[in-house]
């Protein structure tokens, strides 16, 4: 005989706290929407009250057919497949804007619309570099640091329903941002230039991520916490931290979306460039080792390489990417004293980054035969040279000598995309090919055949995108240097421009094939979820899944 | 020496304590002291905040991206020097919140465009910039004439300076809306009331070509216009001790 229990009694704490939140949410946005003489911040006003009406509708049917009952022997796993759904969803909008900014840059005639100032490339670059960081790669993050964070603790997600409110959040964060870009909404700091109230919610979205990630950590029944752990715990952390700072600002008003940063100048730079190169060293690389530290492993079934190499890699990469930032600014208004601090770390950051480079590298020990074999780890490992191939360019780049032909090039540009592209993109889809079938319960990919394509034209697109940059970024570093034999400038800035079309040619078919293979990928992945299950119980116990994982010592 | 790692690996509030100071160190030795060491920035004559109507020109700069393609920082090396001018000196953008140094050169560095072209030359190469340089690959900005620049804030936006530390007095956060509206007045007298807070220097007229209007091309066109201009490079002694940084 079914039990009657009042639905109220029943309704989890955690949906009802959500369910406060939202409303507050709601209420917030509403007198904003209403209040405000700006345009722009009525305009996002309307996106936080949908976003949050829509969220109290589905959480109100959810509660009412009694939904949102979290089974603590079970892993969280729906959130997981969000994730891994709006990372592949961003990654092609992402990608696709670049695409079409770099198409600008070879062709203006063509691709400029002078009706449309929202489609300038001034407004679509940060749309790009937003789109593929944080909403490719911030979701890619929080989805696998999801995966890894239960399997390695053999708990479930703690908070209940917060984790899917991490999910959506951060998803409206994306949305927020973006609409911002477009719309001409910005603090212009590279990375991080969503304003003030787009800010304040990442922040309350971080710390729920925060405590979910370490809630979940709290409940483990390891006595260890394995080490891909501290590099996704290090990326939340220090993420945090440079989020808060660099996006002090002063708001024009309570109801006005423009605010002026804190810090003015020199120490501006300073505080921005700080941000901006940790925004390279853990959103980009920390998180993404933290992939490296468990899907590696996984799929090759050997334990990492070693286990100290991995102590001294966290700690020593940590400590010495903190001090990096100044390299973006040699021979600026910047001091001396701080542009030298920031190349000398800048070139010990090598090390910790070829220690973890070996240390991803050899943990295919005993298993290279895996590379002719198996696609998935092919790109795993090549995103792991491709680290490599970064992090010695990198400090390279940071010498004042070489950067003062380097610096405002293209250059730069093949270099962020090397790392981007190869790394980050690559452990990425490493990750995501690995997760799929676990997550979707099939015993294997819908097809390698696509894995072997998508691999070798994204490569492809890579080589070929990072070998116009370093000739266009050299070039024009020369020329804008190059004297005649009498003492005057050789070239006039525009010859400089005009030189580089069939590089910029070249960049947009690399950059082309590279989104070809992310949507092969994406294909793959659809059909792949809808092959037929390998087993037939949906949701296996948690208790019952040991993880094939070695712990790092 | 490995056995103490453990406290890290089985504690999670230890490995983020330990977390957070080992990433703050850098930070705080790099950061800190450019707010206390006083030769940070140079002691120069002439850097005074941005009028209203600039003010809300670099929101537009901003707004557009602009620094995407554009640096606004000469640095001391022979070609930018002779490209572009004097190279960047601290103490020309001690009031730039947020800074727009920028990262990369699409474009040419714009911190020294005041005054090198004429207000129209601006006016045509932003409506369509392969109109003036057939090989341009700058986008179209003709939307910005069209447009009136938005001045409901205009007064909030100095206040928010102040509250950042610019030294606007009273009397210009005060007289924020008149200050907007008088720059772009083309019958201004050399002793105008905005001159009188701003300086003698203070670029006054019509800036877009259409006196009907204030488009926002009218505030871009005058942020761009006084870049680089404020400093008076005869009285800066480069080799002085205290510019030796």
């Amino acid at each position: 005989m079914p039990s009657i229990a009042t639905p109220d009694a029943d309704t989890p704490s955690d949906v009802v706290a959500l369910f406060l939140f939202l409303g507050v949410a709601a209420v917030l946005a509403l007198f904003a929407t209403g209040l405000t003489d700006d345009a722009a911040f009525r305009f996002h006003g309307y996106i936080l009250m949908a976003a949050s009406v829509l969220a109290l509708s589905a959480m109100t049917i959810g509660v009412a057919h009694g939904r949102f009952r979290s089974d603590p022997k079970r892993y969280e796993d729906g959130v997981i497949r969000a994730g891994v759904i709006a990372t592949m969803f961003w990654g092609v909008i992402g990608m696709t804007v670049g695409v079409f900014i770099a198409a600008q840059l070879s062709w203006p005639d063509i691709f400029y619309f002078p009706e449309h100032g929202w489609l300038n490339f001034g407004r679509l670059r940060p749309l790009h570099t937003s789109g593929v960081i944080f909403a490719f790669g911030g979701n890619a993050l929080i989805c696998t640091s999801f995966w890894v964070v239960q399997r390695t603790c053999k708990a479930r997600l703690a908070g209940g329903i917060w984790p899917w409110f991490v999910f959506w959040g951060y998803q409206l964060f994306i949305v927020l941002a973006a609409t911002g870009y477009v719309s001409g909404i910005t603090q212009s700091r590279e990375y991080a230039e969503p304003e003030w109230y787009v800010d304040i919610w990442l922040t309350i979205v971080w710390v729920a991520y925060l405590f979910v990630f370490l809630g979940t950590i709290w409940k483990r029944k390891e006595p260890h916490i394995y080490v891909a752990n501290w590099f996704y715990l290090a990326f939340i952390v220090t993420v945090a931290l440079l989020h808060l700072v660099n996006n002090a600002a002063v708001p024009v008003g309570l109801l006005e979306a423009r605010s002026y940063s804190a810090f003015g100048g020199v120490q501006d730079a300073l505080v921005q460039w700080w941000y901006g190169h940790n925004a390279v060293g853990f959103f980009l690389t920390a998180g993404f080792l933290a992939m490296m530290y468990y899907f590696v492993p996984k799929r090759v079934e050997r334990p990492v390489y070693s286990y100290r190499l991995s102590i001294v890699h966290f700690w020593s990469l940590i400590f010495i990417y903190i001090w990096a930032g100044p390299h973006h600014l040699h021979y600026t208004a910047l001091p001396q004293w701080a542009q030298t601090l920031g190349m000398t770390f800048s070139i010990m950051l090598w090390m910790p980054s070829w220690g973890g480079m070996i240390n991803g590298l050899m943990t295919l020990s005993g298993a290279w035969d895996k590379l002719r074999t198996d696609p998935v780890v092919r790109m795993m490992v090549v995103a792991i040279a491709f680290y490599g191939m970064s992090t010695f360019e990198g400090p390279l780049m940071s010498i004042r000598t070489v950067n003062a032909l380097s610096h405002y090039t293209d250059w730069t540009i093949g270099h962020v995309h090397s790392g981007a592209l190869g790394w980050v993109g690559f452990i990425s889809f490493g990750a995501i090919y690995c997760m799929v079938p676990w997550l979707w319960k099939k015993d294997r990919l819908y097809s390698n055949a696509l894995v072997e394509w998508h691999f070798w034209i994204a490569t492809t697109g890579i080589v070929l995108y990072i070998t116009a940059m370093w000739v266009s970024g050299i070039m024009e570093g020369l020329m804008w240097r190059e004297y005649t034999p009498d003492g005057f400038l050789a070239n006039s800035f525009i010859e400089t421009v005009s030189a580089k079309h069939i590089q910029n040619v070249i960049r947009t078919v690399g950059g082309l094939m590279f989104l070809s293979g992310t949507l092969i990928m994406s294909y793959n992945l659809w059909r792949t979820i809808r092959m037929p299950s390998a087993r037939s119980s949906a949701n296996v116990p948690a208790t019952t899944i040991e993880p094939q994982l070695l712990p790092a010592e | 020496m490995w056995k103490q790692h453990h406290r890290f690996e089985r504690h999670s509030l230890w490995l983020v304590i330990g977390i957070t100071i080992v990433v703050s160190i850098g930070g705080i030795v790099e950061i800190a002291p450019l707010f206390w060491v006083e030769s940070t920035i140079e002691e120069v004559e002439g850097v005074r905040p941005y009028t209203p109507l600039e003010l809300a020109g670099r929101d537009i700069y901003i707004g557009e991206g602009c620094y995407g393609c554009h640096s606004q920082m000469v640095r001391p090396l022979r070609d930018e020097v002779e490209r572009y001018g004097h190279y960047s000196l601290a103490a020309e953008s001690m009031y730039d919140h947020p800074f727009q140094w920028g990262s990369k050169r699409t474009g040419p560095d714009l911190a020294r465009v005041g005054g090198k072209y004429s207000n129209d030359w601006h006016v045509e190469h932003l409506t369509d910039p392969r109109s003036v340089v057939p090989e341009s690959n700058m986008p179209p900005y003709r939307f910005l004439a069209d447009q009136d620049l938005d001045q409901h804030a205009i007064q909030a936006k100095l206040r928010a300076m102040v509250a950042v530390g610019v030294p606007y007095t009273a009397d210009q956060v005060e007289n924020a809306t008149a200050d907007l509206n008088a720059q772009v007045d083309p019958f201004a007298s050399e002793t105008s009331a905005l001159r009188s807070r701003y300086g003698p220097r203070v670029a006054q007229g019509d800036f877009d070509g259409n006196p009907e209007r204030l488009t926002k091309m009218d505030a871009l066109i005058a942020y761009l216009q006084q870049l680089g201009t404020m400093v008076d490079f005869r009285t800066y002694q480069a080799e002085d001790p205290e510019n030796l940084r």
